[in-house]
């Protein structure tokens, strides 16, 4: 597979192990956070934290759009997708999140409600096309690589005219989510970022300078793929001995500066910023979300039914908050293979196939 | 967060839509998000968009960097 | 002589409809036409309600299934011919020589007859390939929306040879763990045919009797093979756990080492999804002596169906009888159970 397997050579992947080795001081830590669930998840896939030395940590932060949306919402989804007239569609990630009392999207599916999964929200517009009498709700998240393909959809359905579409909106922001860690009161040791890859296509690397600056932490925006993410870290080793803090761009073969435009323009021009938005895990944050513009509330499932505000509860002794804050590791909870198993989970950490508790366990047990 | 793959443009069609391959695996997308791209280009595939163009130089120059001495002046 | 039908039954736009499943003149001609017609042999040519078989003394192994895959059709198969081989596989994972086959057939009131008589024929088709002669069977219909076109049950019986004790828990540590080809196979083409996903490959489902190649490695080195498993759903990780739970041991497996079609790994990329817990229908694990591995490997890649044969790793002793594979970065991981189906994926 062309741009990907040139990526993930093992021979690579040993020369670059060497490097990290032989740069890394042996008299300090580094604490390196990969904001992005696809970093985590590579890392785990490939073991990469067993390439490092031991005084090379990753630390795993909130960047999981289906960890970091509070469980009040997927109630929310579940109560639209119960009205007699709504087909619900959703990526399929979402679909085993527990929500309260116990349910799901997926139970909520097996109890009769028309939930239907799909790849991509041109999907959902074929869906609405070809159910003129039924209301399609789209159950959006994602952070800004996904945000742009619902505003398309959404511009496309104003353009048809497709009035039985409508979006339930919960896209966040990645810098947003950087500043809230940056900025906690009981702030996570954090030497330096893995920034995220696919966020960055869209947004460029730019909005990141202002951290690197401010918070004097070096950030490499770092490639997918288990070689970009050692390059990466090597990078930033060598950032943080020549005690520089700048914004740098491993994966320049897909990220510019200033980024894509053309969706930056698409998001601009649909959504506007919401000024609050709950995060599981790092409660409410300022600007750190978007919501539908006015220009476009036709097709805002929260203005087009009713969407009231459920403050879940956490279960108890679930640790998903600590963990996504990078406070807590998935072996401190207590839940972990007691209560909460990939069969049986008790949060989003351990749904999700990017959340640190499923990556744990299915690589880290090995390790201890 | 986000599967995103490179995958290879092999027709576009009416609606900015198009057909990628990777490794004779073919999806439809669209390219609403991108401009200026033609046959034979490598896109980013994320939620059936094409996010961006693959840079073919930067590619390369990675592949490159990857390789480069350590410490020791191994390569 | 019986009476002969009025009407023949109208393979082009004919319908099933609830009298196809009453007991009545036209359920018997649904199976005279159809079933009788293309299983054709002497036993269900008496039309008994039973079949009176001869067996030599010896053990019996049987097996049954129920098939319900959507869609009907799908590259490289259908629900007929998967059917077939499952069943007669699940047999044949004991050293048993598949013999005999029933089907049960539960049709939805509106299913195309032309789509019941291509499935009927590719079974016919799949038993014959097999070596196995369909001998009873039963037929009901279920009201529109409460079925999905068709589901079929299998039931199927065959002979063990002697001397060959072939079961799950008998794997021990040191032995080596064998597979006969790629995996995913059947799982992506099942994927690809399905509307909702907008994918295309030209990957066939790899459904197909194993009792050939079983027969084939039994008679060579019957006595070193510990057991015989078929993955199917929830992939190979399943059936390795499933393996190393009866057996009390630990396993592990190299990612490196695993036949995996470059078009399963890219359509697995995609959607996201991991090979290791995609569905088979063609393909059997073997553990052996470890002595018996080389030669075992060697029967099988002379054999059709294992042309892309591997060893593809070892069992260990471990209490916690975990499956772990050594990734091809070298670092290891644990391949657990599967939690349900697997769902395609964005993130």
């Amino acid at each position: 597979m062309k741009y990907i397997s040139e990526f993930r050579q093992q021979h690579v992947a040993q020369h670059l192990a060497q490097n990290i080795a032989e740069t890394a001081k042996p008299d300090r830590q580094y604490r390196l956070m990969e904001f992005c669930g696809g970093h985590t998840h590579a890392i785990f896939r490939y073991g990469i934290q067993d390439l490092m030395p031991d005084n090379v940590e990753f630390i795993h932060g909130p960047g999981c759009p289906v960890c970091v949306l509070p469980t009040g919402r997927i109630d929310n989804a579940i109560q639209l997708a119960g009205h007699d007239d709504v087909i619900l569609c959703t990526y399929a990630d979402l679909m085993r999140v527990p929500a309260s009392n116990g349910n799901s999207l997926l139970k909520a599916k097996a109890n009769g409600c028309d939930i239907r999964m799909l790849q991509s929200t041109q999907d959902a517009l074929n869906i609405a096309r070809d159910n003129p009498h039924r209301q399609v709700i789209f159950f959006a998240i994602g952070f800004e690589t996904t945000t742009p393909p619902t505003a398309i959809a959404l511009l496309q359905s104003h353009s048809e005219g497709l009035r039985n579409f409508s979006v339930f909106c919960n896209h966040v922001l990645t810098p947003a989510a950087m500043q809230a860690i940056l900025d906690a009161e009981q702030p996570v040791a954090i030497d330096a970022f893995l920034g995220p890859s696919h966020v960055s296509t869209i947004i460029g690397s730019q909005p990141y300078e202002v951290f690197a600056e401010r918070y004097a932490k070096p950030i490499v925006i770092a490639g997918f793929e288990p070689l970009d993410v050692m390059q990466s870290a090597l990078m930033l080793i060598r950032q943080l001995n020549e005690q520089r803090h700048v914004v740098e761009n491993e994966y320049s073969r897909a990220v510019t500066r200033q980024g894509n435009l053309k969706a930056q323009a698409v998001m601009q021009e649909v959504f506007e910023i919401r000024p609050q938005f709950e995060w599981r895990g790092l409660g409410l944050i300022d600007n750190s979300a978007v919501r539908i513009k006015p220009k476009y509330a036709e097709y805002d499932a929260e203005i087009r039914f009713p969407v009231p505000a459920i403050q879940a509860s956490e279960t108890r002794g679930c640790e998903c908050p600590a963990i996504l804050r990078g406070a807590k590791k998935p072996q401190d909870c207590k839940l972990l293979g007691t209560v909460c198993t990939p069969e049986n989970p008790m949060g989003s950490c351990m749904v999700s196939s990017e959340g640190a508790c499923a990556a744990y366990w299915s690589y880290g047990r090995l390790r201890n | 967060m986000c599967l995103a793959l490179p995958a290879q443009i092999i027709s576009i069609h009416a609606a900015d839509m198009a057909t990628v391959s990777i490794d004779q695996v073919t999806v439809e997308i669209c390219l609403a998000l991108v401009d200026d791209v033609k046959i034979g280009d490598y896109v980013l595939v994320h939620v059936g968009y094409a996010l961006n163009k693959i840079d073919e130089e930067e590619a390369l120059k990675t592949l490159s960097l990857f390789a480069e001495a350590g410490l020791t002046g191994n390569a | 002589m019986s009476k002969p039908y009025r009407n023949q039954l109208n393979f082009t736009s004919g319908k099933i409809d609830m009298s196809h499943g009453g007991g009545g003149r036209a359920m018997t001609q649904l199976i005279d036409s159809l079933f009788i017609a293309h299983f054709d042999n002497a036993l269900l040519r008496q039309k008994n309600d039973q079949a009176l078989l001869d067996i030599p003394s010896g053990r019996l192994a049987v097996s049954t299934d129920s098939h319900v895959i959507s869609p009907l059709f799908f590259p490289g198969g259908d629900i007929g011919s998967l059917a077939v081989h499952g069943t007669v596989n699940d047999v044949a994972m004991s050293g048993a020589q598949p013999l005999y086959l029933t089907c049960g057939f539960i049709l939805e009131e509106g299913l195309a007859l032309a789509d019941l008589q291509r499935i009927v024929v590719s079974m016919a088709k799949a038993a014959q390939q097999a070596g196995v002669s369909i001998v009873s069977g039963d037929t009901k219909v279920v009201e529109r929306g409460k079925g999905d076109g068709v589901f079929i049950n299998t039931t199927g019986i065959g002979l063990a040879p002697e001397g060959v004790n072939i079961s799950g828990n008998l794997a021990s540590p040191g032995c080596a763990v064998l597979i006969n080809g790629s995996i995913g196979d059947h799982g992506v083409a099942v994927m690809a045919g399905r509307e909702n996903l907008q994918f295309k490959t030209t990957i066939l489902s790899d459904s197909a009797p194993l009792n050939g190649l079983v027969a084939a490695m039994v008679a060579d080195s019957g006595g070193a093979i510990r057991c015989l498993r078929d993955p199917t759903r929830g992939g190979l990780a399943t059936a390795l756990n499933e393996l190393a739970e009866q057996s009390g041991v630990g396993m592990v497996i190299s990612e490196q080492k695993l036949p995996v079609k470059s078009e399963v790994r890219a359509a697995c990329e995609i959607l996201g999804l991991d090979p290791l817990y995609v569905a088979n229908e063609g393909k059997l694990i073997c553990i052996c002596e470890a002595s018996a591995a080389e030669r075992l490997l060697a029967v099988m890649q002379s054999h059709p169906l294992g042309r892309e044969a591997a060893i593809i790793g070892t069992v260990t002793s471990d209490p916690r009888h975990f499956v772990q594979m050594t990734t091809s970065f070298g670092g290891r991981r644990i391949i657990d159970w599967p939690v349900g189906e697997q769902l395609p994926r964005i993130c």
